[in-house]
């Protein structure tokens, strides 16, 4: 029989299996999820989530789905949290420092505290890209955020009230679309395939029988 | 470091014995015939058991899983109620059923084609397969390649079974795809002049591979997320479809929804309705672990089934062959074919490799599955057993630092619990991972049942029997604009008539007179993981 271990949750003692993740341990449990359940593999930000051990002082925050279960856990789900999103036109936008004041104006407020980057369950600088996005440095903004999953941990321990995913959102967008170098190639291909230039070729293919397919298809040559 | 058994240690040690040797020396490529016996002896979708005939509907004397019998077959979640449809909750031009990258890509089409339309989903906008797909997206974008190389690519590497017209708007439309996704903000990996960075992937004959770190599928959903958004598209979250709606010609006009939380029953009525509902891997199909979100449970096929709609291919699934094996905490979690895109090999417990690292998936899976079944030279694991997938490998072809730069979500993942994969190979078995069949569609992504068009993973036909990767992130873009294109056209002209659901009844009255007397309610909506003895 595996080991148990006590946890609470939401303050409600339960024992479950100590191999377990927070997840797997409150359906143990019980819990039949609707909220704060998505990929389950730490992708989509869904399942974020404090707790505290027992006689502990420090409050921890991660992802459900990724952390297991300890003895003496009091967790707290955070299924929610209310985000600011602001509306733009990305088409209409440019990627100027002006952009950022004018939309996100609350990131000039932070007061250096380093909460958002102690919560981050990613384990990312927050508040280094956030100060990347005060300056209108987009490129670094956009690089330091890459990993984000939104799940707003951040946000929620900002005395601030910065929006951290979401600034971090706009400024993927922005340098994806106007900082990155063009991929000329591609503009190149989708044009070619415009002008109908590939049909023939692949009309070609189409069109053989089977066994010629077959043929084709085991003795292609296969870049190195 | 991890708490690995003394066998699993001892079998590691062999593996970093053998590194040196195999780095440079590539064990080789099957030929078509040994591939055809692994599949046959090894592959899931040949145990003959594991399924069943479908006795009634569209797709009557075809053999599915049972779990997917099951609820083809099943309970409509209606029967019984008192469901008014006289006064509709909403009423839009386009609805979309589905909020992962197929729904969102469909919706921002067909509101930029000046359609009124709304999103349904399950769970939240963003809840999907889509978020979870590491690896990368597939166009042939380069001057050494073509889509008919990326036709020819997936044709055979689906045995030959794709629907040609289908297949050909998947390659053809692939760089425009990339095109689109760039404009809206997409991070893809580039080089310093902009030439997107490629590799291959399993069964490619070019480098066409376009990724995101492996972070691929989630920095395309949350973009169009963010566009969908930004567009003020209402996005009805939590809320499930659980039937489609017909008028008195038969053409889909609507769909019952249901309140995940309150279960309050709404009614959503529309001219043209989009299923892009996604997989199935929370079916858990021959007992398998998924890769597959929490909501991946084939509802769309069971609604399409019901409403009338034929399926293609619905027998065959997709085993990814690098599920994570341990720790048991991510077991059946994905672990991209980009790791071995970059080099990574897979290794028995002996620290010999036993093949190619980049065959198809569907061969790779069963090659995986035979060493362990057949020939005895897997590594015992918590939940079963595995294979080694030799990583650090990945670090002496490419240089130090690739594999925190290339795929920082495989490191963080396996971090978290004391593996360093740059410098320890881990362990891996297939996992079920995604629905190569589904419903069928016509180019126009319509159903065979006029009005309801479908897109992404709940499609069947696109990659025939076998899917490579980075086509499915390819499909649903690429299909989710074709159907937003297609339901928000075809919107214009259609005048809905009486709304009803008589299908539910008579397919009720099928299943009756064929002996079934279903008890499973569908669609499942989602799956139950509360302790059994519960």
């Amino acid at each position: 029989m595996e080991k148990k271990v006590n946890v609470y949750l939401f303050g409600k003692k339960y024992q479950v299996p100590e191999s377990l993740t927070i997840m797997k341990a409150m359906e143990y449990a019980g819990y039949e999820l609707v909220r704060g359940c998505g990929c389950r593999n730490g992708f989509c930000g869904a399942c974020a989530t404090f707790y505290r051990i027992l006689g502990k002082q420090e409050l921890k925050t991660c992802l459900a789905c990724q952390t297991k279960v300890e003895e003496g856990m009091y967790v707290a789900t955070l299924p929610s949290f209310p985000l600011v999103k602001q509306i733009y036109d990305l088409k209409k936008v440019s990627p100027t420092q002006q952009l950022m004041m004018q939309l996100y104006p609350e990131v000039y407020a932070c007061i250096g505290c380093n909460a958002c980057t102690k919560a981050c369950p990613q384990g990312l600088n927050v508040m280094q890209y956030i100060a990347y996005a005060q300056g209108g440095h987009y490129e670094k903004c956009a690089n330091e955020s890459f990993d984000c999953v939104m799940c707003g941990l951040c946000s929620s321990r900002c005395p601030a009230g910065i929006s951290h995913p979401q600034v971090a959102e706009l400024s993927r967008r922005l340098y994806g679309k106007y900082i990155a170098p063009k991929s000329e190639h591609l503009e190149q291909r989708v044009q070619e395939i415009a002008n109908g230039e590939f049909e023939e070729l692949i009309e070609s293919v189409m069109n053989k029988p089977l066994d010629e397919l077959k043929e084709l298809y085991n003795h292609r040559d296969i870049e190195k | 470091m991890y708490n690995y058994t003394d066998e699993q240690l001892q079998s590691m040690k062999k593996v970093e014995a053998t590194r040196a040797e195999r780095v440079n020396n590539l064990f080789p490529r099957m030929s078509a015939e040994e591939k055809s016996q692994v599949l046959k002896e090894n592959h899931p979708d040949y145990i003959d058991n594991a399924y069943e005939t479908l006795k009634v509907g569209p797709n009557k004397g075809d053999k599915v899983l049972h779990e997917l019998a099951d609820l083809l077959q099943g309970k409509s979640r209606v029967l019984g109620k008192d469901i008014d449809l006289s006064n509709p909750d909403y009423d839009v031009d386009v609805l979309v059923i589905g909020g992962g990258g197929a729904g969102s890509s469909a919706a921002i089409t067909a509101h930029a084609n000046g359609a009124n339309v709304m999103m349904v989903t399950k769970l939240r906008i963003g809840d999907a397969n889509t978020m979870m797909a590491e690896g990368g997206i597939q166009a042939a974008d380069k001057p050494n390649d073509s889509p008919a190389i990326h036709y020819l690519d997936a044709y055979g590497g689906g045995h030959f079974a794709a629907k040609p017209e289908l297949l050909k708007m998947l390659v053809s439309e692939a760089p425009d795809a990339i095109k689109w996704l760039n404009e809206l903000g997409v991070m893809f990996d580039k080089a310093p002049d902009g030439t997107m960075i490629t590799t291959h992937g399993g069964g490619t004959s070019r480098k066409r591979m376009h990724a995101c770190k492996d972070y691929s599928g989630a920095e395309i959903m949350r973009t169009l997320r963010d566009e969908v958004l930004n567009r003020q598209i209402p996005v009805v979250d939590f809320t499930s479809a659980i039937e489609i709606i017909k008028d008195e010609n038969g053409r889909a006009c609507g769909a019952v929804l249901l309140n995940m939380e309150t279960n309050e029953i709404l009614i959503a009525k529309a001219k043209t309705v989009i299923l892009a509902t996604g997989g199935a891997g929370r079916l858990h199909y021959q007992g398998f672990p998924t890769s597959n979100h929490y909501g991946a449970t084939a509802d769309g096929l069971v609604l399409a089934y019901r409403a009338g709609a034929k399926l293609l291919y619905a027998d065959t699934l997709q085993y990814h062959p690098t599920g994570a094996a341990e720790p048991t905490q991510i077991f059946g979690a994905l672990v991209t074919e980009k790791v071995r895109s970059l080099g990574a090999q897979l290794v028995n417990k002996d620290g010999n490799a036993f093949v190619y690292s980049l065959e198809t998936r569907d061969v790779t899976a069963s090659t995986i599955i035979r060493e362990c079944k057949q020939r005895n030279n897997g590594v015992k694991t918590t939940d079963g057993e595995g294979v080694w997938l030799d990583t650090p490998i990945i670090e002496i072809l490419n240089g130090e630092g690739t594999i925190e730069k290339r795929i920082p979500a495989m490191l963080r993942m396996f971090g978290k619990y004391g593996i360093d994969i740059r410098k320890e190979p881990i362990l891996v078995y297939p996992t079920l991972h995604y629905q190569n069949g589904g419903i069928e569609i016509n180019s126009d992504c319509q159903s065979t049942v006029e009005n309801l068009f479908v897109a992404g993973e709940a499609v069947g036909g696109i990659h025939g029997r076998n899917r490579l990767m980075g086509n499915s992130l390819l499909d649903i873009i690429v299909f989710g604009r074709d159907a937003g294109r297609s339901a928000s056209e075809k919107a214009k002209s259609v005048t809905v008539g009486e709304m009803n659901l008589n299908h539910v009844n008579s397919f009720a009255n099928e299943l009756k007179n064929a002996g079934i007397n279903p008890t499973t309610l569908s669609p499942k909506l989602l799956p139950n993981y509360k302790r059994k003895d519960m």
